[in-house]
């Protein structure tokens, strides 16, 4: 009896080690899974043209993806600078200022607006959107900063929570007013972890794909204002993987656009994480 | 001294505007799919499949991509339940003095939480290719249970995590072994905790479009088989609204204002759980 419970609890423990080691490879293997499609579009043609040409003509095997890339970077962009001052000010208020009623009401907002669908957003983009601003640059950035508002308040509140209050006495007892404490002492010292809330943001707006190929146009050509039209990376592979197969090369070039979006994000959220970790530790040394 | 003043009660000004905004925002958001979507609302859209011209304007509902989408994410977040659970159990009982692998782990679920899930439809199709599967509820299923992997390991993780020591010494010293404490003691201890893990992963199961997008593939048909292609809610609305007809578009306003509807209730359903689980917590 005691030899099979023993057995059943080691059995069981190889089999977590397992399943866990299976989760902590999926990283490694959908990064050579993606590397090896995307190899042959590299091997045709060089990075920099691949990077850095506007020449998209999948028919005739040209691939230049400076078209999406700039998209991307462009709807990224516009979203960050409504999305930061934002979500910087409303973390400030609701970690310092709010009284207790509003913090319970708002939280329920922030976290219902995390889990609606980024169909959702698309929809309302078209609705409310897109007829004041077109199909442009501009809408998607609007909708996507709706969209990352949730993810990097809720990092701010929680970094903003870890600076000591006796940082804040001090300060006040100073003669500081509240407001230069937070601006000086608060802010000041919660700074790497506000930008990793950022950084955060900004890798989850790169790959926001139904939302943003909703009511951003999906023209072809670079933007040069943010009432063009764009065709971020992501819609790119959404609106075009299903027909790839008939086309050479196409698949190649699509998976190298996943490539890009993986390499980047997850680059961007290792270097938040970090911060977040270590942020996280040095709370657990102070208390 | 007055100018700091000034400057405070401006910030002040600024930063209540900035939380109105987020209000706003969602109120902006329920608001105009509640006016779009209310007037095409009907019971047919809901309990009928799309009859034949459904896409030019003709009678029919939504029924199959709703029965789709609840299949889809039901079997999606049961999947990363039986494959997160153990990894948690592992990292918290078995392996509980290894602090170094534990933020390992988390931290590739962090990633993995932030990768798009477009990056996930896109590989699945590319892998369902290289072997040959069609589009089918199965590939749809493994696909979106990697979306929400993550999201329901993390979740179950900051639960167990919370557990105290004690409950664990006080099994261990009535000689339950690690596997009879992890799902005798602490898995019931943790049950509030996953319940809510698991909806707040159903949520994002059933509102996920892009990783279903090439995987799950659409029908207008019921599946009756997890090999047979399956239709999906967002889908559905996104495709109702690329087509050129009016009532076409109405239909898919209603149809973003169902899958709302749907998230809402989760999302309602998923904080109440919470609040109950905090009155009993030890």
């Amino acid at each position: 009896m005691i030899f099979n419970r023993v057995l059943k609890d080691k059995i069981a423990g190889k089999t977590m080690l397992f399943l866990t080691i299976l989760a902590c490879s999926s990283l490694l293997l959908i990064f050579a899974g993606l590397i090896f499609k995307s190899l042959p579009v590299i091997e045709k043609s060089s990075f920099s043209e691949l990077l850095f040409s506007s020449k998209w003509h999948p028919l005739k095997g040209e691939f230049g993806m400076l078209p999406f890339i700039s998209s991307t970077l462009w709807v990224t962009g516009v979203s960050i600078i409504i999305a930061v001052p934002l979500c910087i000010l409303s973390a400030i208020y609701l970690s310092e200022y709010a009284h207790k009623r509003i913090l319970q009401l708002i939280f329920p907002i922030i976290d219902i607006l995390a889990g609606i669908p980024s169909v959702i957003f698309g929809v309302w983009g078209l609705i409310l959107i897109v007829p004041i601003f077109g199909y442009s640059i501009l809408s998607g950035g609007i909708v996507l900063a709706v969209m990352i508002v949730p993810v990097v308040i809720h990092v701010m509140i929680e970094v903003i929570k870890t600076v000591p209050s006796e940082l804040r006495d001090a300060s006040l007892s100073l003669g500081a007013t509240k407001w230069q404490t937070i601006k000086f002492v608060v802010v000041k010292k919660a700074l790497p972890g506000i930008i990793a809330g950022i950084v955060l943001g900004l890798s989850r707006a790169f790959g926001e794909t139904m939302a943003v190929l909703m009511v951003v146009g999906n023209v072809v050509k670079i933007p040069h204002s943010v009432m063009d039209a764009g065709y971020p990376l992501p819609a790119l592979i959404a609106n075009n993987y299903g027909e790839m197969m008939s086309i050479p090369m196409y698949d190649s070039a699509l998976m190298l656009s996943a490539l890009i979006l993986f390499i980047i994000i997850v680059v961007f959220n290792v270097f938040s994480r970090l911060i977040l970790i270590r942020i996280e530790r040095n709370v657990g040394y102070n208390s | 001294m007055d100018k700091r003043k000034i400057e405070e009660s401006i910030f002040k000004v600024l930063m209540i505007i900035s939380a109105i905004t987020i209000i706003v925002s969602l109120g902006l958001i329920l608001g105009s799919i509640l006016y779009k979507g209310l007037p095409s609302l009907s019971w047919e859209m809901i309990s009928q499949t799309p009859k034949g011209g459904y896409y030019l304007g003709k009678e029919g509902g939504i029924l199959n991509a709703i029965v789709g989408s609840v299949l889809l994410a039901f079997g999606a977040t049961i999947l990363a339940a039986i494959i997160s659970f153990p990894i948690v159990i592992f990292i918290n009982v078995y392996n509980r003095q290894n602090r170094w692998l534990a933020n390992i782990i988390r931290l590739t679920f962090d990633i993995l939480w932030g990768i798009p899930s477009i990056v996930y439809g896109a590989f699945g199709f590319t892998i369902m290719i290289f072997f040959g599967i069609k589009t089918s509820l199965l590939a749809g299923i493994v696909i979106v249970s990697l979306v929400v992997l993550p999201v329901i390991a993390r979740a179950i993780d900051e639960v167990i995590k919370m557990i105290p020591q004690g409950l664990f010494d006080a099994s261990y010293a009535l000689g339950a072994t690690r596997l009879e404490t992890s799902l005798k003691v602490i898995a019931r201890q943790a049950s509030p905790g996953i319940l809510t893990a698991l909806l707040i992963a159903f949520g994002r199961a059933i509102g996920d479009a892009a990783a279903v997008l090439f995987t799950a593939g659409y029908t207008d048909y019921i599946p009756t088989s997890i090999f047979q292609s399956v239709a999906t809610l967002p889908l559905a609305i996104f495709f109702q609204l690329g087509t050129p007809f009016p009532e076409v578009q109405a239909r898919g306003y209603a149809s973003a204002l169902i899958l709302t509807l749907v998230i809402l209730v989760i999302s309602i359903v998923a904080r109440l759980l919470t609040r109950k689980y905090k009155k009993f917590k030890i």
